[in-house]
């Protein structure tokens, strides 16, 4: 009995844990990521700043290959369902993760999304555009196959650097809205290279245009070799 | 802010724990944090302080260990220094991190009645 109030003795005890605090959320990605594999779908993890052209982008790759893929998408945003219904009108299945508050998506809202999707059938590929936010997406896991990042020419050549943890852990880098470079005489495409080898271990920049269509295919050629080096050749 | 879901994951693990081993209270938490990890330890603090009130780690103290971030390289795995290329000298392999995205629960410290 202690002197004071006559309760217990207590006393401290440390428990070694050695866990990755997101356990829970890689659980839910890991179940995500199963079930896209036993159903053949290439999920893209579709991250950029607000502004970035992610929507824009998914337009134009339905404009692109649509009639020869079948896409698919669920659209984060903290308010609206404006992102979803500019993808249903590009004919792309589409439904909004309206996530409040929150500055990202899970792998838990994803699941969740999934149990009623808004597509009937198989798809091929299915686009997950992230809350626009070059900070909190890049820390959760959402069982995807690939990163992308959308990045425009306007947001200036220093952006990797600022953002390292979103570039280093991106697989491709989309480099949007280029049909705007002729404006911007002071941005070089070589510098956003050059800043981006300083935080992706293999830098791989690919430049491109919704509006003109310009490096759209080299981003559907991409893509092919990630289906393919998934699933092999089907 | 993530750091607020990420505290919220964290009290979640530590109440567990907590009620598993009969404790009265949560004394303290170490963490490892990255410096790649995307994690801000201000904020998490400031999260903490916010989120902690009404559980078991009311007067809890989260202590942040800061983990620097290091580069290796893929093919041979000699160490590739930050600030430049992430490309390794020796053999031009990519570099990969070996070090510092960690974002990790290390242990908790649980007042118990009986030691």
């Amino acid at each position: 009995m202690c002197d004071h109030c006559g309760c217990g003795d207590g006393g401290v005890v440390t428990v070694e844990v050695h866990e990755r605090i997101l356990a829970s959320n890689e659980r839910a990605a890991a179940h995500n990521r199963a079930h896209w594999l036993r159903e053949h779908v290439v999920a893209v993890n579709l991250m950029g700043s607000p502004g970035a052209g992610k929507t824009a982008l998914l337009e134009a790759t339905a404009r692109a290959a649509g009639g020869r893929l079948r896409l698919a998408a669920l659209a984060g945003d903290l308010a609206t369902d404006r992102d979803a219904e500019r993808l249903r009108a590009a004919d792309i299945p589409a439904v909004s993760i309206t996530t409040g508050s929150a500055c990202h998506l899970d792998a838990a809202l994803v699941h969740s999304a999934l149990h009623d999707p808004p597509w009937h059938g198989a798809i091929d590929l299915l686009f997950m555009e992230n809350v626009g936010n070059l900070v909190c997406p890049a820390v959760y896991d959402l069982g995807e196959a690939a990163r992308v990042v959308a990045l425009s020419v306007t947001e200036g050549e220093d952006k990797p650097l600022k953002y390292p943890v979103m570039f280093h852990k991106a697989d491709v880098v989309l480099l949007t809205k280029i049909d705007l470079l002729p404006l911007l005489p002071d941005i070089s495409i070589e510098r956003i290279r050059d800043a981006l080898a300083h935080v992706m271990p293999e830098p791989l920049l690919l430049p491109l245009s919704a509006r003109t269509g310009e490096g759209i295919s080299s981003w559907l050629d991409w893509l092919d070799e990630r289906r393919r080096r998934l699933f092999g050749d089907e | 802010m993530h750091e607020y879901s990420i505290v919220q994951a964290l009290i979640r693990r530590a109440e567990e724990t907590a009620r598993a081993h009969a404790a009265r209270r949560v004394e303290g938490l170490r963490v490892r944090i990255g410096t790649l990890a995307g994690v801000e330890p201000v904020l998490l603090l400031a999260a903490f302080e916010v989120c902690r009130e009404g559980t078991l780690l009311g007067d809890a103290e989260l202590s942040i260990e800061s983990v620097e971030a290091q580069w290796a390289c893929r093919c041979c795995g000699c160490g590739i220094a930050a600030g430049g290329a992430l490309r390794c000298e020796a053999c031009g392999g990519p570099g990969q991190l070996v070090a510092g995205s960690e974002i990790e629960l290390d242990s908790i410290a649980l007042e118990v009645d009986d030691v």
